[in-house]
C-alpha cells in the first residue's frame, strides 16, 4: 500500500468528522477490478438502462455523446459484473484488460 | 456553600446531573441503576430539570440516542448496569472514537449466568477498551462529586471524550448517605454551558461515523488512544479546580496509610472503605499495612501508581471480576504487566472477592494479609484466589 493521499494522524478531523460533501466521489473503486472489465454491445442493446439502475457503484451513466445509451467509468467499475447477469439481451460480456489500460477511456461505445 | 443532606446515593447521582443541567437523557431501566434514571424522569416531568428524558427500548438504543443527541451538541447523560452495559458494548466504541463527552453512571452488577442483579465489577471490566475516561466511586459524595466532575472532563475541549463514572450496585446505589450537596451556582460557576468543539450543525455541515479505509484507519486509532492518554491533564486539573470550588480533593491513585507500610492492598470502589477500616485495625495490631486505591482507572495512571507504592514489598491486588483462562483478576493483570515493563518487582498476591454480592469483611482482608506475607515468605504464587469460595 502506498502511502499516496494518506493523512498523519495528527491531521485527522475530530473524531474523523468530514467537512466536505461528495468525497466518496474520489472513492477509487475500480482499483478493485481484476484483469476483466463489462463491455457493451451496442448493436444488442435496447436502451433499458437496467445496468444503469443496477449498478452497485454508478459506473454507468447516461451517455452525452449517444443518446439512450449508458457509458463506462473504469474509475468506479469494481468489476463485479451484476451488470453482465442482469442485461435482458446480454449485451454486456467480459473483456480482458491489461492493469495498465485499467483507466483507459471508457469502452464498449 | 451546600447544604449537609441524608440521601439514597442513586437519588444524589441524578440530583447530580440536574445540577450539572443535562439537556438530553435517554436510558432504559435495570437493576440496579432502576432509581437513578427513576428520579431523574420525576424530575423532568415535574419540571424541575429542563430536558428530554428519552424512554428507550433498550440499552442499545439508548446510547444510540446518546450518540445522535451528543453528536447536535447537547449536553448528554445515560445510566446502566451489568446486561445492559454489556448490551451497549458496540456503541461504547463508538462514542469515544467520534469523541462525543457523554456521561454515563455504571450502577456495577455481575453478569449472567447465573442470573444476579448483586454487585461486582464484571460489567465494566469488559468494557475496559472502550476509549472512555473512567472512575470509580467509594461513597455517595464520591458519586455526587465525580458526576459533576464528569461533564467537566468530557466536554473539557483538550478531552472530547466520554466518561463513566463507576458505582457499585446497592453497595452504594441503594444506601442513604450523609454527604454534601453543592448549590446551583457553585455548580454553574464550575461548570458553564456546554460548548460543542463541534455538532450536526446545518450552517457548518459535516459528517460523523463515516467509513474508514485501511489508508485511514490506523491513524484514526492513533489519534484516539493519544486523546485518552492526553486526557489526564484536565483530569487532574479538574479535581484540583473542584477542590477549590467545593473544598474536597480528589486524586487519581489515594494513599491510604502506606507510610513505611511492607504491604499494600490496592483496591477499586467501595471495597475501599471495607479496606480501609480494616487496615486501621491492623496498623493498631502492628502489621505493617496500607492501601492504595485506583480512583482513575482509565486513562491508568502509571505514574501516581508507582509513586503510590514505591517502597512496597508486597502488593495485594484485589479483582470484583474474572478474566477466565489467564488465571488473574483484570486489575492484577493490568498491574502485574505494568510493574513488569517498569522493572518493579513487588511480590504480588492477586485475591479476587466480593463475586455477585458476596459481602467482604474486615477479617477477610487479615485474612488476605496473613495469606500475602507467609506465600511472599515461602516464594508461593497467589493469584485469583478466590476469597471464601465454598469448597
Amino acid at each position: 500500500m502506498a502511502d499516496e493521499g494518506m493523512t498523519p494522524w495528527k491531521d485527522l478531523a475530530l473524531g474523523c468528522a468530514m467537512s466536505e460533501p461528495g468525497s466518496s466521489r474520489r472513492f477509487n473503486t475500480g482499483d478493485w477490478r481484476s484483469r476483466r472489465r463489462p463491455i457493451t454491445d451496442r448493436e444488442k442493446c435496447i436502451k433499458c438502462g437496467l445496468c444503469w439502475i443496477i449498478c452497485p457503484d454508478m459506473a454507468y451513466t447516461p451517455d452525452p455523446e449517444a443518446e439512450g445509451y449508458y457509458k463506462w467509468d473504469g474509475y468506479y467499475c469494481k468489476g463485479c459484473g451484476i451488470c453482465i447477469e442482469e442485461c435482458p439481451k446480454d449485451a454486456i460480456s467480459w473483456q480482458e484488460e491489461k492493469e495498465e489500460d485499467k483507466y483507459g477511456p471508457a469502452c464498449g461505445s | 456553600m451546600g447544604r449537609r443532606v441524608g440521601l439514597e446515593v442513586s437519588l444524589a447521582c441524578a440530583e447530580a446531573v440536574k445540577l450539572c443541567n443535562a439537556d438530553v437523557i435517554a436510558a432504559y431501566p435495570i437493576t440496579p441503576q432502576t432509581h437513578i434514571v427513576e428520579h431523574l424522569a420525576e424530575l423532568v416531568a415535574e419540571g424541575h430539570l429542563d430536558a428530554e428524558f428519552v424512554p428507550v427500548e433498550s440499552e442499545h438504543s439508548a446510547m444510540s440516542a446518546c450518540v445522535g443527541s451528543a453528536a447536535a451538541g447537547a449536553r448528554t447523560f445515560t445510566s446502566t448496569s451489568s446486561q445492559g452495559l454489556a448490551l451497549m458494548h458496540e456503541i461504547l466504541f463508538i462514542t469515544s472514537s467520534l469523541r462525543l463527552p457523554i456521561v454515563m453512571a455504571v450502577a456495577n452488577r455481575s453478569l449472567s449466568a447465573p442470573i444476579s442483579i448483586w454487585n461486582d465489577h464484571s460489567d465494566i471490566m469488559a468494557e475496559r477498551d472502550i476509549g472512555w475516561v473512567q472512575t470509580f466511586a467509594e461513597n455517595g459524595q464520591e458519586v455526587l462529586d465525580l458526576m459533576i466532575h464528569a461533564f467537566k472532563v468530557g466536554e473539557d475541549p483538550r478531552v472530547n471524550l466520554p466518561v463513566a463514572v463507576n458505582m457499585d450496585g446497592f453497595i452504594l446505589t441503594h444506601v442513604i448517605e450523609p454527604m454534601v450537596m453543592p448549590d446551583q451556582a457553585e455548580v454553574d460557576a464550575y461548570l458553564p454551558p456546554y460548548k460543542p468543539s463541534q455538532w450536526l450543525n446545518p450552517a457548518q455541515p459535516i459528517s460523523l461515523g463515516m467509513v474508514g479505509v485501511p489508508e485511514v484507519y490506523t491513524e484514526a486509532k492513533k489519534a484516539n488512544l493519544v486523546a485518552l492518554e492526553d486526557s489526564y491533564p484536565a483530569i487532574v486539573e479538574h479535581w484540583e479546580g473542584f477542590a477549590k470550588a467545593f473544598g474536597r480533593s480528589y486524586q487519581p491513585i489515594e494513599s491510604h496509610r502506606t507510610d513505611g507500610a511492607d504491604t499494600l492492598f490496592v483496591t477499586m470502589g467501595s471495597l475501599g472503605e471495607t479496606c480501609m477500616s480494616a487496615v486501621d485495625q491492623m496498623r493498631e495490631d502492628g502489621r505493617s499495612v496500607g492501601q492504595v486505591r485506583i480512583r482513575l482507572w482509565r486513562p491508568f495512571p502509571v505514574d501516581d501508581f508507582l509513586a503510590a507504592i514505591k517502597g512496597a514489598k508486597n502488593l495485594i491486588v484485589l479483582d470484583r471480576a474474572l478474566c477466565p483462562g489467564i488465571l488473574a483478576g483484570p486489575v492484577a493483570t493490568e498491574l502485574r504487566a505494568l510493574l513488569y515493563a517498569k522493572g518493579v518487582r513487588p511480590f504480588v498476591a492477586n485475591f479476587v472477592a466480593g463475586l455477585g454480592g458476596r459481602d467482604v469483611t474486615r477479617t477477610d482482608f487479615v485474612a488476605m494479609l496473613d495469606k500475602a506475607e507467609q506465600a511472599a515468605a515461602d516464594g508461593q504464587e497467589i493469584t485469583c484466589q478466590m476469597v471464601g469460595v465454598k469448597e
